[in-house]
């Protein structure tokens, strides 16, 4: 399996600041791969250095087997790329900004006409407003309709959904789920939890311009906890055990998360004791975001 | 004006605003009150080592001031003191410049952030509807007061009398300020800055041009139009000759007037939108649209429409005055005599349709350079990065800005010598030969005005942060040269950086292939090496 994206080590400084500082990405090829990160991270720099845009400081980045800097033109035929801040000519229709861009895209000549008018109506865009009338959920259409249409193998979409309504962004999902139908490469940045948790194959997770982990859903709950809720018949004790963080009992109700190797012995305890109802579930992303910012604030060593 | 006291009412948060207003603009708005006030300040100060004696200025009144195409620039002479040459040559154009630093003042802090946005940010807060609108209108009044003080102290302390000072000094700042009332207007009309800012510099060369064809067309023509020009008014003042403070009632007339509609357009109209709502386009683009250089077509054509008009205007008027010229030299026998040998009554009409062609060529090297900078604003408006992110490459991009430049430019000259040919011939009644002839001279100044879009193309390319002033600087430097260089006896090295003192000087000037194809050969190759080197510069750097 060939990579799509493929960046090793990459750096760049504004200046002073360092926004990115060894960052590691690997996109494979027909993957949804999910970019996140808080604000400031460094995932719109990440994307504005693999569209050659920016040039890199250090590292290795390689777009479709090219070089972003080098062959960016040439790559940028194979590509359709959203912006996370979606500024539009404000004189142009919205119809006339899809087809200018799907027309400067391609060695191929514009976009698919039946594509293009389905992807209107599925998001329900007025193509004939001048782009200074739209609200910034429907600029955001028009540069995601101008992408969706074209026939690019890798579509880069920084943070889409800002400003769409969850209608839109349900219709969103369906789209980027036909895409991997397709076989497309997505990669899309967010920092919008439930969005890359929904979309996307594996997951790149970065923090200050490093990446913090990567890889699918699975294996990163696999270092995580699983946290537990349960009605028990009797009392139960948890004290001493490994594994067991935020226990709380609550008269014969039982809330607390688990360590992938404590979770046999937990439920043993559990089951002696007489279960009434128990929940567990994977973390959410959210949790996952949260534990490594958290460990972050609260200094190395703080959490295991 | 205390937050307390107008809490609730839409003025409320006036004072925060144009507080912010004088934080944002706590550079450039010193310099333009510093280069106004110094500017008149040094070219009082040279006039008066150029013209010591009383006998000189006579002089100067008797040839200058009656030199039609310098009437034509800087307006009439109402007497010979000190005082009053310096108002002549300086005050129309002070005004201009006060004129123009109130548009933008007003319209940046009004329409522009609205169409960025920022107001909505910010008229969610606390702040009241018309208070943006306020804030900007006292921020330029502000600008302008200060500016009068400074150019009084200036004046004085030149040994200029008070009272002449104080009314000079007004003459250009109640100018300013009329502009700052018809900026706030305009950006009650247009639904975005570049419109209103269009609109606003629209009325200020309207008003140039009524007082310059009501200045040149001399006694008996048509001198009332001055009266209906503020630019006028700034020298109907006639400082340190009569003082008549009473014109100075008009400019605060207009100003009371202007932001009196503006408020009432603002109570009106819907944030963000102009008086006229958008009507709906075309859902889908026009295979002409489908390029990069046919979009940068459709986002610069509008601005050349409005500037095609101005020159056709402008210069056809222009053209026309040129025919007055040597009627209004008749009564001295002195100056007649002076340019028959000169070149006789060909050589000062040629003179004077020269210079204005040269006006052209300025005049065309800052709509190239607005050209050139809207790549800039492209890049910064965040536009540009979805346009790199397509399979156009950079220097396809530059290019296709570049050539709008180049192309509008060779229009706005065309119509510039095509408009002034069809002014003076269609008086002296050879219209076919004038209108080719100018059209020659039009297009001789090409290459010249295109090397000031050069000069903006490198910065762009090299330095994109100090583009848009340093590439306005060149422009303002250029223009300076030509209007005073000749004045202030500036040595050739320096009027040599202009490329306009290489232009030959047509029509009258012999035309031969040393002469004028040579300079204008090598100005063209100048251009080429400046654009190359700025979109080498582009390739090089970071987008945004």
């Amino acid at each position: 399996m060939t990579n799509a994206i493929e960046v090793r080590a990459l750096r760049k400084t504004f200046g002073r600041a360092t926004a990115l500082d060894g960052l590691d990405l690997a996109v494979r090829s027909g993957e949804v791969h999910a970019f996140l990160g808080p604000n400031g991270a460094g995932k719109t720099t990440t994307i504005r250095i693999l569209l050659g845009l920016l040039r890199k400081d250090g590292g290795e980045a390689s777009l479709l087997g090219g070089d972003p800097w080098r062959d960016a033109t040439a790559l940028h035929t194979r590509l359709a790329y959203v912006p996370g801040d979606v500024t539009l000519w404000p004189g142009l229709t919205g119809g006339e900004i899809i087809d200018l861009l799907g027309s400067l895209r391609g060695s191929r000549s514009g976009l698919d006409p039946k594509r293009r008018q389905e992807l209107i109506e599925r998001f329900a865009l007025d193509p004939a407003k001048k782009a200074r009338a739209y609200s910034k959920g429907n600029r955001q259409k028009v540069a995601l309709i101008a992408a969706l249409a074209s026939d690019a193998e890798l579509l880069i979409l920084d943070e889409p959904t800002a400003g769409l309504d969850p209608l839109m962004e349900a219709v969103f999902r369906e789209c980027v789920d036909d895409e991997r139908q397709r076989g497309r490469t997505v990669l899309l940045s967010s920092h919008i939890l439930a969005e890359a948790e929904a979309l996307a194959d594996r997951v790149t997770i970065i923090r200050d311009g490093r990446t913090a982990e990567t890889g699918t859903l699975a294996e990163m709950r696999h270092l995580t906890r699983t946290t537990v809720d349960a009605e028990l018949a009797g009392p139960v004790v948890l004290d001493g055990l490994p594994g067991v963080h935020a226990a709380e009992v609550r008269g014969m109700h039982l809330h607390c998360e688990v360590d992938p190797a404590a979770l046999n012995d937990v439920l043993t305890r559990l089951t002696a004791a007489g279960v009434v109802a128990l929940t567990s579930r994977p973390p959410t992303l959210e949790e996952l975001f949260l534990r490594h910012y958290s460990a972050e604030r609260a200094g190395p060593g703080a959490t295991p | 004006m205390t937050a307390s006291a107008l809490a609730g009412t839409p003025l409320a948060n006036t004072g925060a605003l144009a507080r912010l207003a004088f934080r944002r603009d706590r550079i450039m708005l010193p310099a333009w009150v510093y280069v106004i006030t110094a500017a008149i300040a040094s070219n009082s100060y040279s006039l008066n080592k150029l013209y010591p004696s009383a006998a000189a200025r006579a002089d100067l009144a008797a040839s200058g001031g009656r030199n039609p195409a310098l009437v034509f620039l800087y307006g009439r002479l109402w007497g010979d003191s000190l005082g009053a040459v310096s108002a002549w040559r300086y005050g129309v154009w002070a005004a201009i410049f006060a004129a123009l630093m109130s548009v933008f003042l007003v319209v940046r802090h009004t329409r522009a952030d609205e169409e960025a946005g920022r107001l909505e940010l910010v008229g969610s807060a606390a702040v009241g509807r018309l208070a943006a609108l306020t804030a900007g209108l006292l921020v330029a009044l502000a600008a302008n007061m200060v500016l009068a003080v400074l150019l009084v102290v200036v004046l004085v302390v030149l040994g200029l009398p008070v009272a002449g000072s104080v009314a000079f000094a007004l003459a250009i700042t109640t100018c300013g300020v009329a502009f700052a009332a018809v900026a706030a207007l305009a950006a009650q009309l247009a639904a975005g800055a570049r419109a209103a800012r269009g609109i606003a510099i629209g009325v200020l060369g309207a008003a140039y041009l009524l007082r310059a064809v009501g200045d040149a067309s001399g006694a008996g023509g048509v001198s009332w139009l001055t009266w209906l020009s503020p630019l006028g008014w700034t020298e109907l003042t006639r400082p340190y000759t009569s003082d008549r403070w009473w014109v100075l009632a008009l400019p605060l007339a207009l100003t009371a007037a202007a932001t009196a509609g503006a408020y009432v357009l603002a109570v009106l109209r819907d944030h963000g939108a102009g008086l006229l709502p958008d009507r709906p386009g075309a859902a889908a683009a026009s295979a002409w649209l489908r390029s990069s250089f046919g979009l940068a077509w459709r986002l610069q054509r509008g601005t050349l429409y409005g500037w095609a008009a101005g020159f056709a205007f402008t210069f056809a008027a222009s053209g026309a005055a040129a025919k007055g010229i040597g009627s209004l030299l008749g009564g001295s026998s002195q100056l007649r005599n002076a340019f028959t040998r000169l070149g006789g009554q060909a050589g000062i009409t040629d003179a004077y349709l020269a210079a204005i062609m040269s006006l052209a060529g300025l005049a065309a090297a800052a709509y190239a350079t607005s050209a050139v900078l809207r790549l800039r604003a492209e890049e910064t408006g965040g536009q540009a990065e979805p346009l790199l992110a397509t399979a156009i490459g950079r220097t396809r991009w530059g290019l296709s800005h570049i050539a709008v430049a180049v192309a509008g430019t060779a229009i706005l000259l065309a119509v510039a010598g095509v408009a002034a040919g069809l002014g003076y011939g269609l008086r002296t009644g050879s219209a076919g030969p004038e209108v080719a002839r100018l059209l020659g001279a039009g297009l001789a100044q090409l290459p010249a005005s295109l090397a000031v879009a050069g000069a903006a193309v490198v910065l762009f390319g090299l330095a994109p942060r100090a583009s848009v002033a340093g590439a306005w600087t060149v422009v303002g430097v250029l223009v300076l040269i030509a209007l005073f260089g000749q004045v202030l006896r500036l040595s050739q090295p320096i009027l040599d950086v202009s490329p306009f003192t290489h232009v030959p000087k047509l029509p009258g000037a012999a035309v031969t292939v040393h002469t004028t194809g040579a300079p204008l050969l090598w100005l063209s190759l100048v251009v080429v090496a400046l654009v190359a080197t700025g979109l080498a510069g582009l390739h090089r750097r970071d987008i945004g």
